[in-house]
């Protein structure tokens, strides 16, 4: 079977909460300035993280009961912003898999699916659940089976169907999520659009 | 489901598709590929491991903006980190046969000031780039959009994308714009109305007489911020004014005639359909000013801050009224400033330039105001220099930098320092993103920034022009 194929993924959650969250707290800036992705998981909510330099006991990243996390639950337009595959590759290299929220945006959950990071989405008021357990201590296993679009949080004894976009499911499930390979088979008719358009002759 | 037909992102994109994936995404051939020093490292580094080529090296185009000094751009940087993705940029860009537009080509800048500038970006054209802001090419009737870096390699090595169609939202602005009302307050304003999320899932396209009327740099500053409203691209219809602001260019067709009848092809038709449309009155458009954390907090100048209870989201309009410091229904002109910023991608160009220089001729900027005019290229630079805009800057108190991307993202060293407030003609107001991580920035147009440098606070250009 092919290794990339990827058919649930499990783990605990942990909770960040806010709308519009963009890629510049979850990587500011100035982590930018280095030529490889090696060092971002250090980088994941940097500031976000602290106060006055300080790590922020208050922030969820800091929890010790959220240790280990490989699921982020988020709310809306989460990843707005920059491009930078900076933000996924710090979620990554942090550990996380997948993340669940009511809306992703569209150059974000693009970068995650290319690392292989599932996004998503579930309606605002069963999301709100979610983050209502947690905040009375939920703290176990949750697996999203991505076949059937559903994610089961035993603690509770419930489970949630989630959306998925239709491509991404495919791609995880067919093990295509880097989609390069998938791409080069085409070099045929990449050459013959090339000697169709208007401009490529110019 | 997808609806639209007959516009010009369905030409574009029929036009562009090499085959479906397995996946049901569309691959898409790229016509132009930008690249630059920050996002295009990893994507080198891959291609070396497997020893791989570029497929159509020559569709390639790279500069450097958003780690360059614009204090001095001496050789090496201070910074070694920057001099690091600077060199491996010239490295990467010589080994891979790319074509680089260095300091000593005078012709470097944000890499989405340079496309259009060099006559690169063309109606018809798919347009990518490690950037989010590559949405600015649209301007000129092209798709164009940002990418990650794992897109990146993609390009270089295939020149394709795997993609999803989006739903393309016609937004109408008509009318005329008030004196003192530029393009920045129009995209300001659509975002205000959609919310930053609302252009998720959508193209923008971009119409009616506001469109028709205004500048190619007018329509690239609109184009720039359509991510700002989750719109992954947007553009205008190529027109006359689009071709007159190509022809001539380095990289202009030599065939200008054929060029124009594909560019006039690709046009939305008459009586193409939209999956969605917006009617906006271009005349009650005021200056635009964002008040809060993201680009969607915006109100006109004449009006109070809102309040957190009538606010479209509650939660995020709490955490902005906190993290700015600002009360509920406080009134603009009452907002101090410590620093006023002139530049990016959004707002770096001649015509912004000359637009902040017609509010500066003969003032001083405020004594307890740090003001500086950042060019988006030396293109830019070149031309403000030869109308003689630099020394209305420098005469005003302003600083008068070299081009880069500066202070928009602070990756150089032109940074917030503590909380201070910035004036700013760039497009993210997130929180940190000008370099601090208490810093706090007010998004508003060229010449509003430079009425507020005057003053010390916000102020309505509207009074301030000059008869």
């Amino acid at each position: 079977m092919n290794p990339l194929v990827i058919s649930s993924v499990s783990g605990a959650m942990v909770p960040i909460s806010g709308n519009d969250v963009d890629t510049d707290q979850i990587v500011p800036a100035r982590f930018l300035k280095e030529i490889t992705f090696d060092q971002m998981g250090d980088y994941l909510f940097y500031d976000a993280r602290r106060s006055d330099g300080v790590l922020d006991p208050d922030h969820p990243l800091n929890q010790s009961q959220y240790a280990g996390a490989t699921v982020m639950l988020v709310e809306n337009n989460f990843g707005c912003g920059s491009s930078r595959e900076h933000a996924p590759q710090a979620i990554k290299r942090a550990g996380f898999n997948a993340i669940i929220g009511e809306s992703f945006a569209e150059i974000f959950s693009g970068n995650c699916k290319a690392l292989g990071i599932l996004t998503v989405t579930l309606p605002k008021d069963e999301l709100n659940e979610l983050f209502n357990h947690m905040l009375h201590g939920m703290s176990d296993q949750v697996t999203i089976d991505i076949d059937t679009s559903t994610l089961s949080v035993p603690s509770v004894d419930q489970s949630f169907s989630v959306s998925i976009k239709a491509a991404h499911r495919r791609a995880f499930l067919d093990g295509t999520w880097d989609e390069l390979s998938l791409l080069k088979v085409n070099d045929d008719k990449i050459n013959e659009l090339a000697s169709t358009l208007p401009y490529f002759q110019w | 489901m997808v609806m639209s037909k007959g516009t010009l992102y369905d030409k574009i994109w029929d036009s562009h598709k090499v085959t479906t994936l397995p996946s049901g995404m569309d691959q898409l051939m790229i016509g132009l590929h930008l690249i630059h020093e920050v996002t295009s490292p990893q994507a080198f580094a891959s291609l070396r491991e497997r020893n791989q080529r570029l497929r159509f090296p020559n569709r390639t185009f790279a500069t450097m903006d958003h780690i360059v000094p614009t204090d001095s751009i001496q050789r090496p940087f201070l910074d070694p980190q920057a001099e690091l993705m600077a060199s491996t940029l010239e490295k990467n860009t010589k080994d891979f046969g790319v074509k680089l537009f260095d300091f000593e080509s005078g012709k470097q800048g944000i890499v989405h000031m340079i496309g259009p500038e060099l006559g690169l970006t063309q109606p018809g054209m798919t347009v990518a780039c490690g950037d989010s802001h590559t949405s600015t090419h649209g301007a000129f009737g092209a798709l164009a959009f940002g990418i990650g870096t794992t897109e990146v390699r993609n390009v270089l090595e295939t020149q394709t994308l795997a993609l999803s169609r989006l739903k393309v939202r016609r937004i109408v602005v008509s009318g005329e714009l008030q004196r003192g009302v530029y393009p920045k307050d129009v995209i300001l304003k659509i975002i205000a109305e959609l919310g930053v999320k609302g252009g998720l899932g959508y193209a923008y396209e971009y119409a009616g007489d506001v469109f028709d009327h205004m500048s190619m740099e007018g329509r690239m500053t609109v184009c720039n911020m359509s991510i700002e409203g989750g719109a992954r691209m947007g553009y205008v219809n190529p027109d006359e004014t689009t071709f007159a602001f190509i022809r001539g260019k380095d990289y202009a067709p030599n065939d200008f005639d054929k060029a124009k009848a594909y560019w006039t092809s690709i046009r939305s038709d008459d009586d193409a359909e939209y999956d969605d449309e917006l009617v906006i009155d271009g005349s009650t458009i005021e200056p635009m000013v964002t008040w809060g954390i993201n680009p969607g907090q915006a109100i006109g100048v004449s009006q109070p801050l809102p309040s957190v209870k009538n606010a479209d989201d509650p939660a995020t309009a709490a955490d902005a009224f906190e993290f700015m410091g600002l009360t509920e229904s406080q009134s603009l002109d009452s907002i101090s400033i410590d620093v006023a910023f002139i530049g990016s991608c959004t707002n770096g160009r001649i015509s912004d330039l000359r637009e902040a220089a017609a509010i500066l001729k003969g003032k001083q900027v405020n004594s307890k105001v740090t003001a500086m005019v950042v060019p988006g290229s030396q293109q830019v630079a070149a031309q403000a220099e030869y109308e003689g805009l630099h020394h209305i800057f420098k005469d005003a108190g302003v600083e008068w930098r070299h081009a880069g991307c500066s202070m928009c993202l602070a990756m150089n060293p032109d940074k917030l320092i503590g909380n201070q407030v910035c004036a700013s003609s760039s497009n993210r107001n997130f929180i940190g993103r000008q370099g601090s991580p208490t810093g706090r920035t007010l998004l508003m147009s060229p010449a509003m920034v430079a009425s507020a440098a005057i003053h010390g606070h916000i102020v309505d250009v509207r009074k301030e022009l000059p008869e």
